[in-house]
């Protein structure tokens, strides 16, 4: 770990290692900091909070109606109620693609995204270019993501200008009759519930 | 702030390059910038909206060429020095020189889990207030220009919209990203028709939605 190391000696450190370093320590020093709790910090975005959560969700949403009918009413005491909560996750709103409407989320101003169903964002979600391009040519973002839309389908696109963060409920996939909550929710991947991507196929898990 | 952060419908940024099979952090000093940054948070110094002023509150070029951790980290520095928590000096040696205020305030390993699992909910207590809006309204966003922070994207200024939900009272980012925490006003869903937004390029019947405080709007 970096705080293990001596600090003041950082000429073979990249610079950010060394700014990161440098910062660090003397935040501990200080007693404004314990190294520790930043491990635990780093751990429960590492194993514990990530978009397995927000499968899980989409997977009861496909499953239980009176549960679908929650996250439209109030997505966040639902979510809540599956045990997720929390930071980026305060106040939760769910959008429901289907034939005719496909929803799509971005943060043009900085990269609001929901970090307690879908965890840490990937690079491309807080890059220049997918900001700037998903409320101007969201088509063209879909269409290099892949994703190929029913004739006739409107596209909306949700910039998280606020503390609301949006998950997206993909369209269940057909031929998911027989599927279980579990099955289902490997169907579910982090693009599709951002919407830029698609629930899977059945096999293609 | 019409900063560099303000990217919605700018040209010349690019495809996208979604990676595959992303890692989550791509450094470890990644890591430790994120935990850092949580972690120098809790003390409550700050809000979420005067971290995000700091870390776009500067010049484009420093800010397009920072890497997006880099950005924290920058912020961070900037936020602890005006706040008084930490000195350049410092940064520069890598040791602190004294100890600080707040430090009674520092999160420990057993905190964590609630700190995370509580966030920071931003919606507050509406007392008499009733919301100037419902859903169907027609509005016209307002020409803000403020030097300060501001949650209104500039692509959507001057624009007529509807009211699509009522979220709510919640803190007011451009009082509290100067440190003012008490203010607080309706916090609305406004849907735009896309071509009102980007014109005849967009398609027809395709939406664009912000969540819009209501000093941003004006009822048409």
């Amino acid at each position: 770990m970096p705080h293990d190391h001596d600090p003041g000696d950082h000429s073979h450190l990249d610079d950010m290692t060394a700014r990161v370093m440098a910062l660090e320590t003397v935040l501990t020093e200080k007693g404004l900091l314990d190294p520790a709790a930043i491990d635990a910090i780093v751990e429960t975005y590492e194993t514990r909070v990530g978009p397995r959560n927000g499968a899980q969700v989409v997977a009861r949403a496909w499953t239980d109606p009176d549960f679908a009918n929650w996250l439209r009413r109030d997505a966040t005491a639902a979510i809540a109620a599956m045990g997720f909560t929390g930071r980026q996750g305060e106040h939760m709103v769910a959008v429901f693609n289907g034939p005719r409407d496909h929803n799509m989320v971005v943060c043009t101003l900085c990269s609001c995204y929901p970090w307690s169903v879908l965890g840490l964002p990937p690079v491309w979600y807080k890059s220049a270019p997918y900001r700037a391009r998903a409320v101007k040519d969201p088509r063209g973002v879909l269409t290099e993501f892949g994703v190929t839309l029913p004739e006739g389908a409107q596209v909306h696109v949700w910039d998280s200008t606020a503390e609301v963060r949006y998950l997206v409920i993909p369209a269940r996939p057909e031929g998911t009759e027989d599927l279980d909550e579990a099955a289902l929710a490997d169907l579910v991947t982090r693009d599709s519930m951002i919407g830029t991507g698609l629930a899977l196929a059945p096999g293609a898990a | 702030m019409n900063g560099p952060q303000d990217l919605g419908g700018r040209d010349g940024f690019g495809p996208i390059a979604p990676e595959r099979d992303e890692p989550l952090f791509h450094a470890p000093w990644e890591r430790r910038a994120l935990g850092v940054t949580l972690a120098a948070g809790a003390h409550g110094a700050w809000s979420i909206d005067e971290s995000r002023h700091a870390r776009e509150n500067r010049d484009p070029a420093q800010y397009h060429s920072l890497s997006y951790y880099a950005l924290w980290l920058h912020a961070l520095e900037d936020l602890l020095k005006t706040h008084g928590m930490v000195t350049q000096a410092e940064l520069d040696r890598g040791h602190a020189d004294a100890p600080a205020p707040l430090a009674d305030r520092t999160l420990r390993p057993d905190q964590v889990a609630p700190m995370l699992a509580r966030g920071g909910p931003a919606d507050r207590d509406p007392g008499d207030s009733r919301p100037a809006f419902d859903v169907g309204d027609t509005v016209r966003t307002r020409n803000l220009q403020p030097r300060g922070h501001i949650r209104l994207p500039a692509y959507a200024r001057e624009k007529s919209g509807r009211i699509d939900a009522v979220r709510g009272y919640h803190v007011f980012p451009d009082a509290s990203a100067r440190g003012d925490l008490d203010v607080a006003h309706w916090l609305y869903t406004v849907a735009f028709d896309a071509q009102i937004l980007f014109g005849t390029e967009a398609r027809a019947g395709d939406t664009i939605r912000i969540d819009a405080w209501e000093p941003y709007l004006d009822r048409l």
